[in-house]
């Protein structure tokens, strides 16, 4: 009867959170299409969340690229496939590592930011402040944050891939003394504008996880200081789970 | 509870309220009479917060109704609340304003998101509610910057630069030295008087609610157990009244 007390409990927990954080997106998405968008809070987020992730998006990037391009050249040079490098380096980085490490990233950091701030904005009143002047929280803070990753995530994946890249290919070149020209030609022959595209799809749909999860993780907050770890934690667990579970289901959808 | 012959502006009605197991407030009916101020007194942890809660739509209660200007917000969708809001403001305990905008941002919010006032019409609004609170200087000051008794002027001016006619104050005098008290009162009073508008205040100060108060209900167990003028609560028979005016441990109430 305890198990059963229990499974029930988590399956009506885990119903109740799916549908709030689907009736929040679609309320934020809602204010969206209807153009409902502050602008000035939108660039400040965009900079805020975007462009202070670069330093640490660029480090992730820039020593992923490199290690492949060092697996990989250990293994083509030795079977003399040494010009396949850039191409090996390229396509794990556009297709897959790119816009996923980015994502894990930006979630990590950013997400958590957003669960926070709106996990103290709760616990502080200011949320409830929001609701009595008649302002919607969704439309107030969620759109902003959202509308600024859907905007810096893709741009900080294309940023990524070729960081990633380019420290791929200086290993090649230190390591397995391939050309720059041939590392460049092998990528531009592995790879094609669809591959990107397909990539930034999928940081459109990590941007949506990221910013949804850390909102309603945020917004949902109780219980004070403590409350306000709890829900920064989850945001950041969650979010990088949904980013592995989506990625391979994209991944599936669009290269399988 | 009602007195006779008055005009309200908002009516709690027979309003059940739980959360979980526990009862906050039980068949609770309070009315709030136009131009009056009103103040609701109890013990900590009664349901007094819940009370302004109920009235601004913020909380919507499981039984019963809550009617604003007569109509009955319970059964409003929530842009309708939205705009019975914009007649009403809420000011915070702890002021709750946006920590990430400037005081004049705060008290800008509401004019820049429900007027189409001009940014210069905004700005001498802004200034003129400060001025009322005597926090003109404050305008490009940060919250993190001001003292709690200038916290709690701030969210004044950001309740009352809309011209509401019914502001709700919850605990407006908790935590501030006995100077910074009467000018807070002082202010609500100011307050009232230059908007003729209605109040709602929830406080423990008694001598901050007796100088202020037209009415006063006293909330007890989850019901308004009394409601009258000011000078008749003062001196109620009711053991429970009397015993929470005299702070006295003997009594009715269980402590």
């Amino acid at each position: 009867m305890r198990f059963l007390d229990r499974f029930g409990r988590a399956t009506v927990d885990f119903f109740e959170y799916a549908g709030g954080l689907t009736l929040l997106t679609a309320e934020s998405v809602g204010f969206m299409v209807r153009l409902r968008v502050r602008l000035a809070e939108t660039i400040s987020q965009a900079a805020l969340l975007g462009v202070q992730s670069l330093i640490i998006v660029m480090l992730t990037s820039l020593f992923t690229g490199m290690v492949i391009s060092l697996e990989s050249a250990q293994q083509a040079v030795a079977y003399g496939f040494a010009n396949l490098v850039g191409g090996a380096v390229a396509y794990a980085s556009v297709r897959e590592l790119g816009p996923m490490l980015t994502g894990v990233v930006v979630a990590g950091r950013v997400g958590a930011a957003i669960a926070a701030e709106l996990g103290s904005m709760v616990v502080t009143e200011q949320i409830e402040a929001l609701r009595s002047m008649g302002l919607e929280p969704s439309r107030f803070l969620v759109v902003p944050r959202l509308v600024a990753l859907l905007l810096m995530l893709p741009l900080l994946t294309i940023f990524a891939d070729v960081v990633s890249i380019a420290g791929g290919m200086w290993i090649a070149q230190a390591y397995a003394h391939v050309s720059y020209d041939g590392f460049l030609s092998s990528v531009r022959q592995s790879i094609d504008v669809s591959d990107v595209l397909k990539g930034l799809l999928k940081a459109f749909v990590f941007a949506v996880i990221i910013a949804m999860v850390g909102a309603y993780q945020g917004l949902s907050t109780r219980g004070g200081a403590a409350g306000v770890g709890r829900s920064t934690t989850f945001a950041v667990v969650l979010s990088i789970i949904l980013i592995f579970i989506s990625n391979f289901v994209l991944s599936f959808l669009l290269f399988g | 509870m009602n007195p006779s012959g008055t005009k309200l502006i908002a009516r709690i009605e027979d309003a059940t309220l739980a959360f979980g197991e526990s009862v906050i407030l039980k068949n609770c009916s309070l009315d709030i009479v136009d131009g009056a101020i009103t103040c609701i007194i109890g013990l900590s942890g009664a349901g007094k917060s819940t009370i302004l809660r109920l009235l601004d739509g913020l909380l919507l209660p499981s039984a019963g109704h809550v009617y604003v200007h007569g109509r009955d917000i319970c059964h409003m969708t929530e842009d309708q609340r939205n705009r019975v809001r914009q007649k009403i403001s809420l000011s915070f305990q702890f002021s709750a304003l946006l920590d990430s905008l400037t005081v004049g941002e705060n008290v800008a919010l509401p004019l820049r998101e429900h007027t189409r006032l001009s940014e210069a019409e905004i700005r001498q609004t802004v200034m003129d509610s400060l001025d009322s609170v005597g926090l003109a200087g404050a305008y490009d000051s940060l919250p993190a910057e001001l003292s709690g008794g200038m916290l709690k002027r701030a969210g004044f001016a950001r309740a009352i630069v809309t011209r509401p006619e019914l502001v709700l104050y919850d605990e407006p005098t908790t935590g501030l030295d006995p100077i910074v008290t009467n000018l807070i009162t002082d202010t609500i009073l100011k307050l009232r008087a230059k908007l003729n508008s209605s109040a709602v205040v929830i406080s423990h100060d008694l001598q901050s609610i007796f100088a202020m108060a037209d009415y006063v209900a006293m909330l007890f167990e989850g019901a308004i157990i009394a409601y009258d003028t000011a000078d008749r609560i003062r001196n109620s028979s009711n053991p429970i009244v009397a015993q929470f005016l005299q702070g006295s441990e003997i009594g009715p109430i269980p402590i």
